[in-house]
């Protein structure tokens, strides 16, 4: 069986320095893959890479076994850190776009039957995030969390194929950041989703995936610490047999949540499969 | 309590901001009334009942020669002027700003020529301006439009390309093309901006109006103060140009009030 995302032998080099050497990753379908290690290890210039919005020096992206384009796409949805959402538009708007730009390629607005189609779409969307009572709102009005909500609605409602999140609940307070994660596993469970999520967060990492990659530097010369870049050095398959009580608990907090024992997993219940390694 | 930290009410910040514009107010009066004590006929520092007289025949009396309220054809005739070249400018400032903000490759090729015409002193251009368009409005209208709209369009353009890389980015992965990005995420976050600018630009556009109509026009406010400054009338002079501030105000305030009811997710931090 071939894997949703395959990754050949990627290098990213801004000039000198080098940032990731040598990535091959397949991705299968509905995965939750989640991307540590230290600052500055090409975490997020993978994920830009995934994305799109960055060309690889050398190396191959496969989506589907065909090469991606190197520009972004509806097929790729993206939740950043922040400014993922538009401040101009109101919550129903700003998930109703990604409609509208499919549907109107000139005027990229809907009028009449299309638009209450897509109306009642954004609205279905926004239900299943939470923010069914916030839809007039302007973004600048809601709290971080609920802005971040937002994001997934509005990448959510295009149906990507990866979703990929780049530190989303990084700014978030923690008992915010709960929800989130009870959210976003509902979701990725619902809807049948496959996600990278880079985060800076180990217990996230491994709460959240099915997998957890590290990136970091194999290699160092202390002389030229730039000429080396970063690569996959722990690959971790997480089996998720136990039921964690902390994320069930969280789970069952939140509105409408019904997080499936198969999907939380938790730190404890790792196998770390050493040949793997790498 | 350090000076930093001290806040003004509302009420207070009104009397506050009233002070030194009617101390101002009565250092002149003082002066004109000292003068006028010594020559009652001075016509330096003339009184307010002088400036009534005076302005009362212009406003109310049509002019013998044309026919026309001489006071009102002159605000017409400036405001028709300015608002032809703000509207102008406000325009194309919107489209070049809008396609060199978002498109790299358009920014690579006409940002040096807007920033090379940016820094011409506008007046400079000004002979050529009545070679080339006459004496007549298009001249004046064109020397407002060199004056301001390059910098609006810089301004603009600078707005849009330093909008987060990240909104550019969703959108697209949201399915938008180009111009679905330009015309939905750029214009309308441009918007707020334009009309900041726009204010910006009212002062240089007004100096290039009254300089345009100093040097060659028949009607006009900047053309009203220059013609009477021969005769040093100084009764006529210091009304208009209390009747030009006042327009500036006015034109200032009507843009915020704009902006604020049309654009309220922008004001989001004063609401």
């Amino acid at each position: 069986m071939s894997a949703l995302l395959s990754l050949r032998n990627i290098w990213v080099e801004y000039g000198e320095k080098v940032v990731l050497e040598n990535v091959s990753l397949d991705i299968e379908d509905r995965s939750f893959v989640s991307i540590i290690g230290p600052s500055g290890a090409g975490k997020s210039s993978l994920l830009r890479v995934v994305l799109g919005q960055e060309v690889p020096t050398r190396g191959k992206i496969l989506l589907d076994d065909t090469p991606l384009p190197p520009e972004c796409g509806p097929d790729r949805g993206v939740v950043f850190q922040r400014y993922s959402v538009f401040s101009h538009l109101s919550v129903r708007k700003n998930v109703m776009f990604g409609l509208e730009c499919a549907q109107a390629p000139f005027t990229a607005r809907l009028f009449g039957a299309r638009r209450r189609a897509a109306q009642e779409e954004a609205e279905e969307m926004l239900h299943a995030v939470g923010l069914g009572d916030a839809m007039d709102l302007y973004p600048s009005e809601m709290s971080g969390g609920m802005q971040q909500r937002l994001a997934i609605a509005q990448a959510l409602i295009k149906r990507p194929r990866i979703l990929l999140l780049d530190e989303p609940f990084g700014a978030l307070d923690p008992g915010i950041r709960a929800d989130m994660h009870a959210l976003i596993t509902r979701l990725w469970h619902d809807y049948a989703l496959t996600v990278i999520m880079v985060t800076h967060d180990i217990n996230e990492a491994f709460s959240l995936g099915t997998r957890v990659l590290t990136l970091d530097k194999r290699r160092h010369d202390p002389h030229a610490p730039h000429r080396y870049g970063a690569t996959a050095v722990y690959d971790l398959p997480l089996d998720r047999k136990e039921k964690p009580a902390d994320l069930a608990a969280d789970a069952a907090q939140s509105p409408g949540g019904n997080v499936d024992a198969a999907t939380a997993s938790s730190p404890s219940s790792i196998t770390i499969d050493k040949d793997h390694n790498n | 309590m350090r000076w930093v930290n001290r806040k003004v009410g509302r009420t207070n910040a009104f009397i506050m901001g009233a002070i030194p514009i009617v101390l101002l107010m009565i250092v002149y009066l003082v002066l004109a009334g000292d003068r006028h004590a010594i020559n009652p006929n001075d016509k330096i520092l003339p009184l307010p009942s002088g400036m009534v007289a005076a302005m009362s025949d212009l406003v109310t009396q049509p002019d013998r020669l044309s026919g026309d309220y001489l006071f009102w054809s002159d605000t017409l005739s400036s405001l028709t002027r300015l608002f032809i070249g703000l509207g102008i400018s406000t325009l194309s400032a919107l489209l070049v700003g809008l396609v060199l903000g978002v498109l790299p490759p358009v920014r690579a090729t006409f940002g040096p020529l807007v920033t090379g015409i940016a820094v011409i002193p506008p007046i400079a251009l000004l002979p050529i301006l009545f070679i080339a368009f006459g004496l007549g409005e298009t001249a004046k209208v064109a020397l407002i439009v060199i004056g301001i709209a390059p910098f609006m369009m810089r301004d603009i353009a600078a707005h849009i390309a330093a909008l987060p890389r990240e909104q550019i980015i969703k959108a697209q992965t949201l399915g938008a093309s180009s111009w679905q990005v330009m015309i939905r995420v750029a214009l309308p976050q441009a918007m707020p901006r334009l009309i900041q600018a726009l204010r910006l630009s009212l002062g240089p556009a007004w100096v290039f109006l009254i300089s345009a109509e100093a040097i060659a026009a028949d009607s006009g406010l900047g053309y009203r103060i220059f013609l009477v400054r021969r005769y040093l009338s100084m009764d006529i002079i210091i009304p208009y140009v209390a009747w030009i501030a006042l327009l500036a105000v006015a034109i200032d305030l009507l843009l915020t009030f704009s902006s604020r009811r049309m654009f309220p997710w922008a004001h989001g931090g004063d609401r």
